[in-house]
C-alpha cells in the first residue's frame, strides 16, 4: 500500500471532499484527511458511480456488441467500437481485413484521437494552464479561455470538429456511429468526402504544431514546476509495432520501468490476462490493475500519451517524431514522469494523428470499395486491444454456440491509470497542500493532477458482484432491526 | 335513380375506394398515410395495435378492419387522434425493452420511425423493464423477445403463409408473450427458416437474420431520409402493382 493511501488513525483528522471532480468525464470525488496543522494523512480518488456495463453485454449477440459498447462513453466511443470489433472479427472468423477496411478503421481511430485530445487539452485542461490554477473559478473554463485567448480557443474547437468530421464520414455520425462491423466496415469514403477532408488538412497540421508549441512554451515559463508537479516514478505500458514504432490501432504490448528499461515487449494482446492482474479495494468501484510478475506493490503502471511516447522507440511520422525527440532531450534521455507532461505528450500525439490522417487520405486504398474480408474458421474467445486516447483499452469476450456473449471483461484506460492517478494526487497533496491553509485554488491543484490523465470515470467501473453494499432493515420507528453487508470481494456477512 | 359513388371523406377530402377495401387500404391507395403497426397488406387485418384508430361518423374504430363505405366521414390526422397514437406508442416503449441506441434495427424499425413521425420525445410512462430472454439457438435467426410488440405478424405469417405455426401468443394481460412451437420452446428446435415469411415481416427488431446487423450504414437505412408515411405509401403501391 502506498504512502497516504490510508491514514494510520482517523482520530482527530478532518475530512475535505472535492465532490465532484470537475472538467472530467464521469463522476468521481477526492477525499483528503488532514490534522489540525493541515498536514495531509490520507488522499484517495474515489469513483462513485457504478456502470456494470459488462453485465449488459452478456447475453447479447456478438455483432451487436461493437455498437452497444460505444454507449459507455460520449467522448471516445470510437475506441470501444474498434476494440470490440477487433475481438469480434476473430469471433466471426475474419482473420484479416481488406486494405481499405483497415485503413478506414485507422482513419476513424486517428480522427478520434485528434478530437478527444483536442477536447481534453483545449476545453478541459487549458483553463488551468492558461488562466492559472488558482484563477477566478467562475472564469476558469473554456469560455474564460475564449475571452482571453480567442484564437487558441477557436483552434481547439475547430481541431476537435475536424476529428469529429472524420468520424462522421467513416461511421455515419459524429458520435455513436456504426462504421466497423465484424469482418470490415459498412461504409466507403467517397471521393467527395476525401476531398472535403483534404482541403483543411494542412491548416490542421499547422494548428496541431502550434498546440505542441503552446505546451512547450508554457513549460518553459516554469520548467521546474511543470516537471515536479505530481511527479512520481512508475512503469509505463502501451502498444508498439514490431519495429518499436508508436502504434495506436493494432500492435503488441510493451512495458518499460521508470528508468526506461524494458519489462516486456512484443507480447500478443491475447495474452494480457497472464500479464496483468486486477485488484479490488473497498473504497472505490474502480479496480487496480498491475503487472502480475511484479506484484501489486511494484507492478502498477501508467498508460496514455506520456507512457506511450516514452514506451515506443519512435513515432512514425516526421513532425511528431521531431517533437518527441525535443521532449525526450529535456529529460536527458531518461523517461519523464511529471504529471503535467501528459499534456505535452498528448499534443505530440495529436500532431501524429493529423499527420497520419493526411497520409491515409493520400492513400488510394482509402476510397476503395472492397470492405469485407474473407471469412474463415470461427472462434469462441477473442481479445481486442487498442490505444484509446487515454491509454490501453482491453476488450475480452467469449461467445457461445448460440452467438450470444457469455463473458465480457473490459479494462479501460482510466482503470489502467487508477493507481497512477492516486499517486499523482498524493504527490500534489504532499507538495502543495500539506501544512497550508486549504483554499479553493489549492484544492484545484488536486483536480489539475487528475485532469492531466484525462480520465473517463464512467467507462471505468464494471466490477459487478464485487461492489461493497450494506442493507439496513429498520422498523417503523426507524430502529435498526437487521443489517446485511457484502464486502468488496463479494462475500456476504 | 342516381348511382352511389364509391367515395368517402377522409380529413375533409374525397377519396375513392374499391368495394371490399378497408378504410386503411383505401387511404393508402389514395396516397394518404394512416399510422399503423400490426397491419400488413399481405395479411388479414388484426386490429390489435390500435394505432390506426380513426373517427368514422363520430365513432372510434380501427381503419384496418372497418370496410370503406359511401357516406363515411373519417377523421384521422387530427391533434386529438395523434396525441392518442403517441400515448399508445409510449405504452409500447414502456412495456418492452426498446433500446434504440444499440439496436441493429435502428433506422429500419417501424416502431422507431413512427415514434419520430408522431413526435414522441420521451416514454412518459415508467418503464416496465420486463425480464425477457434472447434466443440465439437458431443457426440463421436471432429472436429477441425484448423488442416484441405482440403485433402477431409472425404468428399470421407462419400460420397462413408458411403453414408451420412456429409462433403463438401465450399468457394474458401484461404477461402476454410470444412463444415458439418446439419441444424445448427454443427457435433452434423449431421448423423455422429465416427464409420463411415469418422471418421477413417483423416490424421491429424481434426476429432478425444473424450476423448482418449494422451492415447498412447510417445514411442508407430505410428511414434515414424518408418518413414512415413515404415508405409505407411506396411499399403499398409496389404491393398493389404486384397484385395486378
Amino acid at each position: 500500500m502506498s504512502a497516504l493511501e490510508t491514514a494510520e488513525t482517523k482520530q482527530n483528522l478532518r475530512r475535505i471532499a472535492i465532490d465532484p471532480v470537475t472538467r472530467v468525464e464521469g463522476h468521481g470525488k477526492v477525499t483528503i484527511l488532514l490534522d489540525d496543522n493541515n498536514r495531509v494523512h490520507q488522499v484517495r480518488l474515489h469513483i462513485v458511480e457504478f456502470r456494470g456495463f459488462e453485465a449488459f453485454i452478456e447475453g447479447r449477440p456478438f455483432w451487436e456488441v461493437p455498437v452497444v459498447v460505444q454507449r459507455l462513453c460520449g467522448i471516445c466511443p470510437v475506441s470501444h467500437h474498434l476494440a470490440a470489433v477487433k475481438a469480434m472479427d476473430h469471433i466471426a472468423g475474419y482473420h484479416s481485413l481488406t486494405p481499405t477496411a483497415e485503413k478506414l478503421r485507422r482513419l476513424m481511430h486517428y480522427g478520434q484521437i485528434l478530437q478527444s485530445h483536442a477536447v481534453h487539452f483545449f476545453h478541459l485542461a487549458s483553463p488551468d494552464l492558461l488562466l492559472g490554477f488558482d484563477s477566478e473559478p467562475t472564469r476558469r473554463n473554456i469560455v474564460g479561455v475564449a475571452a482571453q485567448f480567442p484564437e487558441i480557443a477557436l483552434q481547439g474547437v475547430l481541431l476537435r470538429k475536424y476529428g469529429q468530421e472524420i468520424i462522421r464520414h467513416t461511421s455515419g455520425k459524429r458520435i455513436h456511429g456504426t462504421g466497423a462491423i465484424p469482418g470490415g466496415v459498412n461504409k466507403t469514403l467517397t471521393a467527395a468526402e476525401r476531398e472535403e477532408l483534404r482541403r483543411e488538412i494542412d491548416i490542421m497540421i499547422g494548428w496541431a504544431r502550434d498546440a505542441v508549441g503552446l505546451v512547450a512554451q508554457l513549460h518553459a515559463t516554469r520548467p521546474d514546476f511543470y516537471d515536479a508537479f505530481g511527479e512520481f516514478p512508475s512503469n509505463m505500458m502501451g502498444l508498439a509495432a514490431p519495429n518499436g514504432a508508436l502504434e495506436l490501432y493494432d500492435g503488441s504490448l510493451r512495458a518499460r520501468d521508470a528508468s526506461g528499461a524494458m519489462i516486456f515487449d512484443q507480447v500478443p494482446c491475447s495474452d494480457y490476462d497472464s500479464l496483468l492482474q486486477e485488484e479490488v479495494k473497498p473504497w472505490t468501484y474502480m479496480k487496480f490493475p498491475h503487472i502480475r510478475s511484479l506484484g501489486a506493490e511494484a507492478g502498477w503502471y501508467k498508460v496514455g500519451p506520456l507512457a506511450r511516447i516514452q514506451t515506443c522507440d519512435f513515432i512514425p511520422t516526421p513532425l511528431a517524431e521531431e517533437e518527441r525527440k525535443k521532449f525526450m532531450a529535456q529529460g536527458g534521455g531518461k523517461p519523464r514522469h511529471g504529471t503535467l507532461l501528459f499534456h505535452w505528450a498528448r499534443m505530440i500525439e495529436a500532431l501524429h494523428a493529423v499527420e497520419t490522417i493526411r497520409d491515409l487520405l493520400d492513400d488510394p486504398d482509402i476510397v476503395g470499395i472492397d470492405l469485407m474480408g474473407e471469412k474463415g474458421e470461427r472462434h469462441t474467445e477473442a481479445v481486442g486491444v487498442i490505444e484509446a486516447p487515454r491509454g490501453t483499452l482491453f476488450h475480452h469476450y467469449r461467445v457461445g454456440a448460440d452467438d450470444l456473449v457469455s463473458y465480457c471483461n473490459l479494462i479501460v484506460s482510466t482503470t489502467n491509470n487508477n493507481q497512477a492517478m492516486n499517486e499523482a494526487i498524493r504527490s500534489v497533496a504532499k507538495d502543495h497542500l500539506s501544512g497550508h491553509e486549504v483554499t479553493e485554488g489549492l484544492l484545484n491543484h488536486i483536480e489539475v493532477a487528475i485532469r492531466a490523465y484525462d480520465p473517463c470515470l464512467s467507462c471505468a467501473t464494471h466490477a459487478i458482484g464485487q461492489m461493497p453494499l450494506q442493507v439496513d432493515l429498520r422498523d417503523a420507528s426507524g430502529a435498526l432491526v437487521g443489517r446485511r453487508r457484502k464486502n468488496f470481494s463479494g462475500d456476504a456477512a | 335513380m342516381s348511382e352511389i359513388l364509391a367515395q368517402l371523406m377522409l380529413d375533409g377530402h374525397k377519396i375513392a375506394f374499391e368495394p371490399g377495401q378497408t378504410i386503411l387500404q383505401a387511404a393508402l391507395a389514395a396516397g394518404v398515410y394512416i399510422p399503423h403497426l400490426c397491419a400488413h397488406p399481405e395479411f388479414e387485418p388484426h386490429g390489435s395495435c390500435k394505432l390506426c384508430t380513426v373517427v368514422v361518423n363520430g365513432r372510434n374504430g380501427s381503419a384496418c378492419t372497418i370496410k370503406a363505405m359511401p357516406g363515411q366521414d373519417v377523421l384521422s390526422d387530427t391533434p386529438e387522434l395523434n396525441l392518442r397514437r403517441r400515448t399508445l406508442l409510449q405504452m409500447l416503449f414502456a412495456e418492452g425493452n426498446h433500446f434504440c441506441p444499440g439496436c441493429e434495427k435502428s433506422g429500419n424499425c417501424q416502431l422507431q420511425a413512427l415514434a419520430y413521425d408522431l413526435e414522441m420525445f420521451d416514454p412518459h410512462f415508467a418503464q416496465f423493464f420486463p425480464a425477457r430472454e434472447a434466443d440465439g439457438t437458431h443457426p440463421e435467426a436471432f429472436l429477441d423477445f425484448n423488442r416484441c410488440i405482440m403485433c402477431e405478424l409472425c404468428v399470421r405469417a407462419s400460420r397462413d403463409v408458411d403453414g408451420k405455426n412456429v409462433f403463438a401468443l401465450a399468457g394474458r394481460g401484461r404477461d402476454t408473450h410470444i412463444i415458439v412451437n418446439s419441444p424445448s420452446g427454443k427457435l433452434g428446435d423449431s421448423t423455422f427458416s429465416i427464409h420463411d415469411k415469418a422471418g421477413q415481416v417483423c416490424p421491429v427488431g424481434a426476429i432478425l437474420p444473424k450476423e448482418v446487423g449494422f451492415v447498412r450504414p447510417i445514411g442508407e437505412r430505410l428511414y434515414d431520409h424518408d418518413t414512415i408515411a413515404e415508405v409505407a405509401l411506396r411499399e403499398d403501391a409496389t404491393w398493389r402493382e404486384g397484385e395486378k
